[in-house]
Order: C-alpha cells, then structure tokens, then sequence
C-alpha cells in the first residue's frame, strides 16, 4: 500500500468515527423525543396531583390531632388522625384540650379555640372570629377588613387555617386539626399504660414483659405482623432462590456439553431453561396464585421456576467449563463415576454457582417484595394496602424504609456468606 | 491440631491426624447441610401453612388455568392475530418504558460511577455519599417508587418509567464504577495535562475504555427492565401488563386475550433476549466469538 492509501483509508475511519461520535448522541435524543410525545410527558404537569403531594409529604413527618364536636347533641371527641385506633378515652384528652360544655383548645402561639354552640377563634394579630353554626348555615363574623387567603368561607362552611392548625366548621360538626411533628403512637396507642412515659421511667418500672407486649401488639402499627410480613419476604427469596438451585443443579449437567453426549436431550434441557426464563415471574405468578391462592407459597414456587432456567443456564455453562484435568486425575485412581463427579467436578463449580445463587439471593428479595405486591403476601402486601387507603402515608414509609432496610441486610448478609463460604476467590464473579 | 510439634510424627500419626481433621471436617459438613435441610423443610412448611391454599389440595389444579387460557385460545385461534395486532401498542408501550429508562438510567449512572470511583472523582468526599446513594437507590424495588408515584401522578407509563429509571441507576452506577476501577487513568492524565475539563477528561478519556463494556450491561438491563416493566404495568402503570390484568379480570371465557397477550409478552422477552445476547457477546468477545451464550 501506498501512503496515499494509507492517509485515506486513516481518513476515511476517523470520518467514519466522527459520524458515529455525532450519530449516537442525535438517534438517543430523538428516541427519547418520541417517548416524551408518547408518554405525553408534556401534560404530566396538568395531571400531577399537588393536594396528593402535600399529603404525603406532610404526613410522613407530622401527624395531627382531631377534636372533633358533633353540633347536633354537642359530644366532643379527642382522636389522633381521626381514627378509632386512636381515641383518647371517653373525658380524657391531651393537655392543651380542656373539656367541658365549652371545650377550649390551646394551639401553638397563644392561639386559641373554644368550642361550644358558639365557637370562636382567638388568632394573634388578626382578632377573634366567631361562628355559630345553625339551621340556616354557619354565621361567622369576623374582624373588620378584608377575610385573608387562608381563610374560606361560605354559607355553609367555613374553613381556617392557621400556623400548625386548622378549623372546619360546618352545620353538623365542628372540627379542629392540630399539627405535631413525628409518627403518632409509634411505641404505644392509648389504651397502653405505658403511653407518655418517658424511656427512664420506662426502665425503671421493670415491667419489661408488658411493655414488650404493649409494643408488640400496637394496634396502630403492628409491629408483630410487619416483623411477620419482613420474615415471609425473606423466606420466599430464601426458598426460592434455593429450591431453584437445588433443582438446576441436575438438570444443569443434562445440557452441558462435556457431560450429555446426547445432543437431542441437550437441546430439550435448554429449552425448557430457556421456556422457564421466557414466560417471567409475572406470569408464573399469576399462574400460580391461581392454583395456590395468595401467600408465600405462591411467591416461593415463583421464583423457584424463573430462577430455575436461569440457574439452569448458568450452572450449565459453568459445567462447561470444568479442567477436564481433574476429572482424569481422580479417575486415574480407579475413582468410580459417581466418585468423579463428586471429586473431581464439583469442587470446581461451587465457588462459582454458590456466587451466582448468593447474588440472586438478594435480588429476589426485592422480587418477593414485587411478587407480594401482586398476589398478596408479605411486606408488598402491606405497603399496598397502606397506599389504597391513601392516607397512612407515615406507614407507607415507615414501610419503604423497612424494605430498604431488609434488603440492604440481604445484600451484606449474602456477601459475608460469600466471603466466608468461598475463601481464596475473593468476591466472586459479581 | 498439630498436637506432635516438639517430637518428629511418625507417619502412622499424620495418618490418624489427617483421618481425624477430614473426619471433623465432614462432620461440620454434614451438620452444615442438615441445618439447610431442616430450614428449607421448614421453610416450605411455614410458606405452605401461611399460604391462603395449600400446596397439597393446589398442585392438582395447577394445570388448570392454562389449561383454561390454552383451550380457549385454541377454540378461537382465528381471532388471535387481531389480538396480537390489538395490543401491539401496549407491548409497545411496555418496551418504550424499559427502554427510556434505561436509557436514561444509564446516563445519570455514567456520572454517577464516574463520581464513586476513586481516581476518577473530582473530590475525593464525594465517593462515599455516592456510592451509598447508589446502594438506596438499587435497594429500592421499583414497584414502591411505582405505586407512590402513580398516586401523584395518575396511572400511565411516566411513573414506571421514573421508576426503573431510578432502580437503573443505583443497578448500573454499581457495576459501571466497578468497570472504571479497570480503566487506566493515563489518558485521564495526557488530557490533564493539555487543561481538559473533568467532563472532557471524563468523556474522551474514560469513556472510549469502557463503551464495550457498559453497552453490554446497560443490554443486560434492558432485558430486566422490560420483564419490570410488564410487571409494574400489572399494577397500573400502563402498557401490556396492564391490559393483562384487564383480560384477565373478565374471567373465564375471555381468556383468548388473555392468551393473546401471554403470547406476545413471551415472545417480546425471548426475542429481545437473543438479541441483546448476541450482541454483548460481539461487544465482549469481538465478531468471531461464536454464540456460548455467556451470562455476562
């Protein structure tokens, strides 16, 4: 060749290269321009629900406090998050609720609230507004000037929001809301003895089997069936995860090549790995849980089928690659088949296939979370109710953290097994 | 265990020495796999006592819900290329969502595992809170970021989207960085030294080293993200699973849909997967590698 030719030929593969620096980046943008049309990304803003979004973030610090008066037989009620679970003992009520004909309500900021036929609102630097609800509606006066933004008011209703409260009043009832920070009877609801008290006294009362049993059995949070859902998470990644090794295992030496000299039964055990991994755990699922119902069950035998095709192909191609050196040697000593196998091949693949099984080990914690959200079953099932409600959403990431959690605890649980199990070979191949 | 080191052993003791330690050694092997033994047998017990139908009264019927779709599909077999051309949108749909996100997920764990890796940050405290919000953001199962989001913003693919996106980038930042750990650093310097900015250090230094090999795991994980993105649509986040729910919640009789979409779903997931795996394998391996079908 010339250098003519050279110079060209050079010229030509850098030219080539430039279209290709230029190239990639435009096909990536147009690709993800016609996404953005097709997912119409454009009208999320029009769709994105704000309210929601307040709710969940405000919810996931805070809680609140309902006092509650019914203006038709004038009851008042003292509940946290307005639940049931939640209810302060009939005539009792936390310190800044006074109860009585006219119960008086002492917000934050020397604000306060009386509740009675006539409710009125002192607020700092606005003035008093009163409101007597009645057959023709809410008659609310309030102070001279312009009612401010935060205010809302109509015949029938009026609402007011202040700093850390708010107050509802309508005909049938009148209802205030005050704001605190934190996760409302995470240890013990109120009907626990143990409520209120601080951990010194706790300790000191040396009543450590109640208080165990109190917090257990906390009708708030359940902690007893979150601890439950967490261990049934973990059980189907740990039964699945290796009940498909345990069954690949065989099957993995009927389509290696150095170890099924036949092809056809080769090919059969191929396929049925490569129709295992195809059909994906979304469709095992649901095939299943029709023949078990929701549970662990289901979960477990889902995985174990996806997992078995891939364990299948993997342990497969590890068997494939096996120092046929070894084999001979022990088969020089007059080692019978079974005593081969047994010592000449699977010393050599279990650093590997024990790597592989302890990795899917932690990722199918997170597809048992999945699978649970699907069928029903451990903490997936949890974390979907919360959402239904769609409003326990301190419990929704009280959940997500637990999750988190669990499966960051799988990770480092299977690499210190991998570590301890596999010494000399270091991480493994992942 | 070496009870003879003052005086010479005789062989005959090495022997009994050896006997013993292996005797030991199996022993701790044997307890090893009856613990094993004992928690699956348990396990299985405890899944299948907790389970809402027992393994022993379901197994008899596991047959017969695809017995159900296949008989149905096969009843009416004329109607399932209109099916399939029914609800190729939605597997389309499904296969748009794995693939903007990865996409996009690859993108931001590019920077992100240029950031954790050591020698190629451009502040050394960077590393760490990178690197654990990688661990976060790969510990997260998408299904949660999924179902918050679609409550904030309606049901659709863009929640899903977000939601693999997120989990691709704590997957891939991972394996990227470790990739770059790799990656010699003497180009890094050479553009140094000529006053290359970190991204152009970063982008013609690093990146031409490593292109082969993210290409093939980003591959990798679109063939995750797709499976992931059928499921999260299962949930109400758009595309086929989607659909699929729908079909099935018609019940008994309509299930050639049901079929229909099972079909197309299989076959979407097969197909992209030889693609992509003959295709890292020329990444990984160059033209002539012939197709081993290595896992990564």
């Amino acid at each position: 060749m010339t250098d003519v030719a050279i110079y060209a030929a050079a010229d030509r593969s850098l030219t080539r290269k430039r279209m290709f620096t230029l190239a990639a980046p435009a096909v990536i943008l147009a690709y993800l321009t016609y996404v953005f049309i097709a997912f119409d990304v454009a009208g999320l803003a029009d769709r994105v629900s704000l309210s929601n979004m307040q709710t969940l973030v405000s919810d996931t610090y805070s809680y609140k406090v309902h006092v509650t008066r019914d203006n038709r037989d004038g009851a008042t009620s003292v509940a946290i998050e307005g639940e049931r679970k939640g209810e302060y003992p009939e005539g009792t009520a936390p310190d800044w609720v006074t109860l009585s004909d006219t119960t008086r309500v002492d917000l934050a900021n020397g604000a306060f609230i009386t509740l009675g036929d006539t409710t009125t609102f002192d607020i700092p630097g606005y003035g008093t507004v009163t409101a007597t609800p009645g057959r023709s509606g809410v008659n609310a006066t309030f102070p001279p000037g312009d009612i401010p933004e935060w205010i809302n008011a109509s015949k029938n209703r009026v609402a007011i929001t202040a700093d850390g409260a708010r107050l509802t009043i309508t005909r049938n009832r009148t209802e205030v809301f005050r704001y605190f920070y934190g996760w409302e009877l995470f240890f013990f609801t109120l009907d626990s003895p143990f409520h209120g008290k601080s951990v010194t006294e706790l300790l000191s009362s040396g009543q450590y089997g109640a208080i165990w049993s109190d917090f257990w059995s906390n009708k708030m949070w359940r902690h007893a069936d979150v601890a439950w859902a967490l261990f049934e998470t973990v059980l189907m990644a740990f039964l699945g995860t290796f009940g498909a090794a345990m069954i690949a295992l065989p099957l993995g030496f009927l389509a290696a090549k150095n170890f099924t000299p036949l092809g056809s039964l080769r090919f059969a055990a191929r396929r049925v790995f490569d129709f295992l991994r195809g059909v994906d755990g979304l469709i095992w699922t649901i095939v299943l849980s029709r023949a078990f119902g929701p549970g662990p069950l289901t979960g477990s035998l889902a995985i174990m089928l996806t997992d078995t095709g891939t364990f299948g192909k993997i342990f497969s191609e590890a068997l494939e690659n096996v120092d046929d050196k070894q084999i001979e040697g022990i088969a020089s000593t007059g080692a019978k088949p079974l005593q081969r196998y047994r010592f000449g091949v699977i010393p050599q693949i279990t650093p590997v296939l024990l790597s592989q099984v302890l990795y899917y080990l932690e990722s199918n914690t997170r597809s048992a979370t999945i699978i649970g959200a699907i069928t029903g079953g451990g903490i997936g099932l949890l974390l979907t109710q919360a959402i239904i409600t769609q409003k326990d959403w301190e419990e929704v990431s009280y959940y997500i953290i637990l999750i988190i959690l669990m499966v960051m605890a799988m990770d480092s649980f299977s690499g210190w097994l991998r570590r301890r199990l596999i010494q000399g070979t270091g991480e493994g191949t992942h | 265990m070496t009870s003879a080191a003052d005086t010479d052993p005789s062989p005959t003791d090495i022997r009994t020495d050896y006997l013993a330690q292996m005797r030991q050694k199996r022993m701790l092997n044997m307890i090893l796999l009856l613990i094993f033994a004992t928690l699956m047998v348990a396990g299985f017990y405890t899944a299948d006592q907790r389970n809402a139908g027992g393994f022993w009264n379901g197994w008899r019927h596991i047959l017969d819900f695809p017995a159900d779709v296949v008989g149905e599909a096969y009843e009416r077999a004329h109607l399932l290329p209109g099916y399939f051309v029914k609800y190729l949108p939605s597997l389309l749909e499904t296969i748009n969502i794995a693939g903007a996100a990865t996409l996009i997920g690859a993108m931001l764990a590019l920077v992100a595992s240029m950031l954790a890796t050591r020698g190629l940050a451009p502040a050394g405290w960077l590393i760490a809170p990178v690197r654990r919000l990688l661990d976060i953001l790969r510990a997260v199962p998408e299904i949660v970021i999924a179902l918050v989001l679609i409550f904030l913003l309606g049901g659709g693919p863009v929640p899903a989207m977000i939601a693999i996106a997120l989990h691709t980038v704590g997957a891939l930042g991972k394996l990227f960085s470790e990739v770059n750990e790799n990656a010699s650093l003497k180009p890094v310097e050479g553009l140094a030294s000529t006053g290359g900015s970190w991204m152009q250090q970063m982008m013609l230094g690093v990146v031409p080293q490593v292109a082969p090999n993210y290409l093939s795991y980003a591959l990798l994980r679109f063939e995750i993200n797709i499976r992931a993105s059928a499921i999260l649509g299962f949930v109400g986040a758009g595309g086929i699973g989607y659909d699929l729910r729908n079909t099935m919640s018609w019940g008994q009789g309509k299930f050639d849909e049901a079929a229909a979409i099972f079909l197309l779903l299989f076959a979407a997931i097969v197909i992209v997967d030889q693609l992509s795996s003959t295709f890292r394998n020329r990444l990984t391996h160059g033209k002539a590698y012939k197709d081993k079908g290595a896992v990564l």
